[in-house]
């Protein structure tokens, strides 16, 4: 299948690795992978700090850039609740009614990574191995937002080598909240805190989940105390190899 | 403030009038609500009972089930447990329900004080319901007064099988033609969750509630 | 006007005000505690019934429903209300509905007052304007009782003291009810607080309520309550007074059957709540004999006028969606500055003040979408936190630097090309931080990040510029 990737804006400058990894996942399943040069973002940040009027410009040239694309692969929950819970309302208080339609086409060809492999590639098993111990950080856009369950762990399982520890409370958000972190960076800490004595109670050598984003907040806090435990975005365990290990 | 009263009704329904558009059948409108919920029981009749008993221990209100024949038996095994020798009787409650050997006090107007130094009070009710374990008295003419089932400490109730409803929805119709007249619910005694959420049963009304569960 | 929401107009911002609660180890001890027990209660009472999502589906259409008609809704209440023998008064704010209440009262030479749990009055600050009438306000919720003897400010909108831990509880009613030999555990202080108010119940003429229903159709208030405190309030007294804010209307009786089965379980986890009291106007012989409903706008007619904001409006005051979320979590009630604390508390508040004030708190959630799958009426509390940023943000309440990150960002977003150019941008301007592939510090609005976290450096190769490099490789 052709899969058209949307790398989201803070995965591209940020997080390169997590993009190398879904593509290589992709194409190791036989498929390719297409990128769209001109995408940005999805005006998530915006839309959610208060810049209503900034996002909307976003949403429009993410249809515009994704017009013909059959499949897009998005490896951000966040961006993806973003795209199905606001998109339509935005486009509906816009004066052409072309642009709701334009979202209404573009919403069902959109799939959240795990999704995509799980419901649409039906590719359970992405012949990755990763000898680690694993938990998992079941972010609130893939909970609430996308709806996204049990699809994470499911992957997770068939990979060989990999031993899964289950994270408690691991629906609790992390204290990320985009701009949240900023503006109430206190409150931010005091939920972060929470979730990395979860996340060191496992003992795990890895954290994994859905969201760079969750994962740049709790791998900051886990680098500033220095406890030994890395932060990867699932894609990247898919990705890793015996030959090319993550 | 200068305004009369009227001007703040009118002024507070102008705002409203202005912020919503009313248009449109409201009796439609609201008949067209949708009420996918369970608005009828299932149950057969004993298990109906059975669910509204075990509801009603789990509140930790000792239930005592009889025929219609035993009611006073039931009220005097109750009430010897309770070690009550005598009970405030409110309106409603057919004599055919007083067992002998005790001391009722009929409910004539007792002042607050008098109810607050009784031994309890027994009564009837108006409906049942088992899902939620709830007991709804109807107040006014003939009936208990509110404080006569508030003021004493003990709380005997007799509820008559043919009064358990399953669900709340079923007992809410049945309720409805006294919607005009005070109604009470109670679902097991009073309680608090105040003190760092430690449940404690017993606080300003009946401490002990009791029921005879009539089949 | 003065609309206002107890002293909230006057409160520090979320962020400074929660700082303040997060260092307090007692009130996060005890806060944790509550939510863990009050959320298990309620996931286990939610559990039991098989149609909870139909039940949420009707409860909403019925408020959105009614909020569409409120004022044919509130005209008949008052008819009906007025035909049962029940005085309706009408009040477009807050110290309308003080003056009200406390001419009643002085009517009946009234100098106290026994009052059931009512949020309501809080909101209008009834009780300082009945001290200052000279009346004296006696809470009779265990709770509220709590609060108003330690002179406190309510943490939670269904267990309002729950900052306060069992021996803070125990001194303060040793000292305020005299009791040198008050016991330890928590049925010794009910039972203390059932004998000091017990007293004061069968005295003092005047009652005061809130009502969680007023039923149109019928004229009755609906009270639902735990204790008993309210039926005591509402059937002893020979004077009756309700204050109640105009979106507590329901259509008919009948409604209550949608109403009652999502309340109790949502608010403590009970089946159902322990009381409710159901009446209308007057009974001849039983109950207050004089009775007075006082409707109360306070800024509501304000949150009905968007489309966006009306489900603000469905709140039955059930508290879930404090319990759930783990902002409220971690700072409790307080911080909120207003007596509406957690989500709702969130998003109410500052549109009661026409968004004068408190324009901090849309901004204190992650938006984790907790509040909203639990909220009993449905209502997607982040969405309208959302709505009311964008408010925040289109008058001008922004701070500065991020009106400019924000333009920085939104200008890089245009198009592939400029987010290539900001990305090297940011790779430039972050050099003078970047030490062994991390940040640990930032200045500015930034070094609320590196305060508690590191920050990964941004890589030398952007994943555009990978792929466009690999594209190249394949051509050739």
């Amino acid at each position: 299948m052709n899969v058209t990737l949307f790398i989201t804006c803070y995965n591209d400058t940020l997080f390169p690795a997590t993009g190398k990894a879904v593509v290589a996942v992709l194409e190791r399943l036989g498929h390719t992978v297409d990128f769209p040069q001109a995408q940005t973002c999805c005006g998530q940040m915006h839309y959610n700090t208060g810049y209503q009027n900034d996002a909307r410009h976003m949403m429009m040239h993410f249809l515009k850039v994704f017009r013909d694309a059959e499949i897009v692969c998005v490896p951000s929950a966040s961006c993806v609740a973003m795209m199905r819970e606001h998109f339509p309302k935005m486009a509906a208080a816009m004066p052409d009614a072309a642009v709701g339609r334009d979202v209404t086409a573009m919403l069902p060809r959109v799939y959240e990574f795990c999704e995509l492999l799980v419901d649409k590639l039906r590719s359970v098993d992405t012949g990755a191995t990763f000898p680690h111990t694993v938990t998992l950080h079941s972010t609130c856009h893939s909970l609430r937002g996308t709806k996204i369950g049990e699809r994470p762990l499911q992957l997770l399982r068939a990979v060989r080598g990999l031993s899964y520890v289950e994270l408690p409370q691991a629906d609790q958000c992390c204290g990320f909240g985009g701009t949240f972190s900023i503006k109430n960076a206190d409150v931010s800490a005091a939920l972060l805190s929470d979730k990395v004595r979860a996340i060191l109670d496992t003992q795990a050598e890895v954290c994994t989940a859905v969201d760079n984003s969750c994962l740049m907040h709790i791998g900051g806090a886990l680098s500033r105390q220095r406890a030994g435990v890395r932060c990867l975005h699932l894609a990247e365990i898919l990705a890793s190899t015996s030959g090319e290990p993550a | 403030m200068s305004a009369a009263p009227l001007d703040s009704k009118q002024e507070i329904l102008e705002r409203i009038r202005k912020a919503v558009d009313s248009v449109g059948n409201r009796a439609a409108e609201y008949a067209a609500i949708p009420r996918e919920y369970r608005r009828e029981g299932a149950m057969a009749a004993e298990a109906k009972m059975e669910l509204f008993a075990a509801r009603l221990y789990d509140y930790g209100t000792s239930v005592y089930r009889c025929t219609t024949a035993q009611i006073a038996d039931a009220v005097a095994q109750a009430l010897s447990a309770r070690r009550r020798t005598g009970i405030v009787v409110a309106h409603g409650v057919p004599a055919s329900w007083l067992p002998e050997n005790f001391e009722f006090v009929e409910d004539d107007g007792l002042s607050y004080t008098a109810l607050d130094a009784s031994n309890g009070v027994l009564t009837g009710c108006e409906l049942a319901v088992a899902f939620t374990g709830t007991i709804i008295l109807r107040h006014g003419p003939g009936q208990p007064r509110r404080a006569v089932t508030l003021v004493p400490d003990y709380h005997l109730c007799v509820v008559r099988a043919q009064q358990v409803a399953e669900t709340l929805p079923e007992a809410i119709r049945r309720v409805e033609e006294f919607r005009s007249t005070p109604l009470t619910t109670i679902s097991g005694p009073s309680a608090t969750s105040d003190i760092e959420m430690t449940r404690v049963k017993g606080v300003h009304g009946p401490r002990t509630l009791d029921v005879v569960l009539v089949s | 006007m003065s609309v206002r929401v107890g002293k909230a107009a006057e409160a520090p911002t979320f962020a400074q005000a929660a700082r303040g609660m997060l260092g307090n180890a007692q009130l996060r001890h005890n806060v944790r505690h509550a939510t863990d027990v009050i959320r298990a209660r309620r996931a286990h009472a939610v559990g039991e019934t098989a149609d909870w999502q139909q039940l949420r589906d009707s409860a909403r259409a019925i408020k959105d429903h009614v909020l569409r008609h409120l004022d044919t809704y509130l005209e008949q209440f008052e008819t009906a209300c007025k035909a049962a023998g029940g005085k309706v008064h009408w009040a477009r704010d807050a110290d309308e509905a003080n003056t009200a209440i406390v001419d009643i009262i002085r009517s009946h030479g009234g100098t106290e007052v026994i009052k059931v749990k009512t949020m309501t009055s809080d909101e209008t600050g009834l009780n300082p304007a009945l001290e200052a009438a000279g009346i004296t306000p006696i809470e009779t919720d265990l709770a509220d009782l709590i609060i108003q003897l330690g002179a406190d400010k309510p943490s939670h909108i269904v267990v309002p003291a729950l900052h306060r831990n069992k021996a803070e509880i125990r001194r303060l009613f040793m000292e305020k009810m005299q009791l040198p030999e008050l016991g330890e555990r928590a049925e010794d202080l009910a039972g203390a607080a059932r004998r000091y108010l017990r007293e004061r119940f069968l005295r003092v003429p005047v009652g005061l309520s809130g009502a969680n229903f007023a039923i149109a159709e019928s004229g009755s208030l609906c009270v639902v309550e735990s204790e008993g405190n309210g039926r005591m309030c509402l059937s002893l007294p020979k004077v009756l007074v309700s204050l109640v804010g105009i979106e507590k209307i329901i259509p008919t009786f009948g409604d209550l059957e949608v109403f009652l089965q999502l309340l109790g379980r949502s608010a403590t986890g009970e089946r159902m709540n322990p009381y409710n009291s159901i009446w209308s106007g007057v009974t001849a012989g039983d109950g207050p004999q004089e009775f007075h409903v006082v409707l109360l706008d306070n800024g509501r007619t304000g949150v009905l006028t968007e489309p966006e904001t009306r489900p603000t409006l469905a709140c039955i005051r059930c508290g879930a969606c404090l319990n759930i979320c783990p902002v409220y979590r971690q700072t409790g009630g307080h911080a909120y500055g207003s007596i509406y604390a957690g989500p709702i508390g969130a998003i109410l508040t500052p549109q009661l003040q026409s968004m004068k004030h408190s324009q901090s708190l849309p901004f204190a959630s992650t938006l984790c979408g907790a509040c909203y799958e639990v909220c009993p009426v449905k209502i997607d509390i982040p969405e309208i936190l959302l709505h009311l940023r964008n408010k925040v943000v289109k008058s001008g309440g922004a701070p500065l630097a991020e009106r400019l990150a924000m333009r920085f960002a939104a200008r890089a977003f245009k198009n592939g090309g400029r987010l290539e150019s900001a990305q090297k941008l940011v790779r430039i301007a972050q050099k003078p931080y970047v030490h062994s592939g991390s940040i640990e510090r930032l200045p500015g609005m930034l070094a609320n990040w590196t305060q508690f976290r590191d920050l990964a450096a941004v890589p030398a190769e952007s994943f555009r510029q990978w792929w466009a490099a690999r594209q190249n490789k394949e051509k050739k």
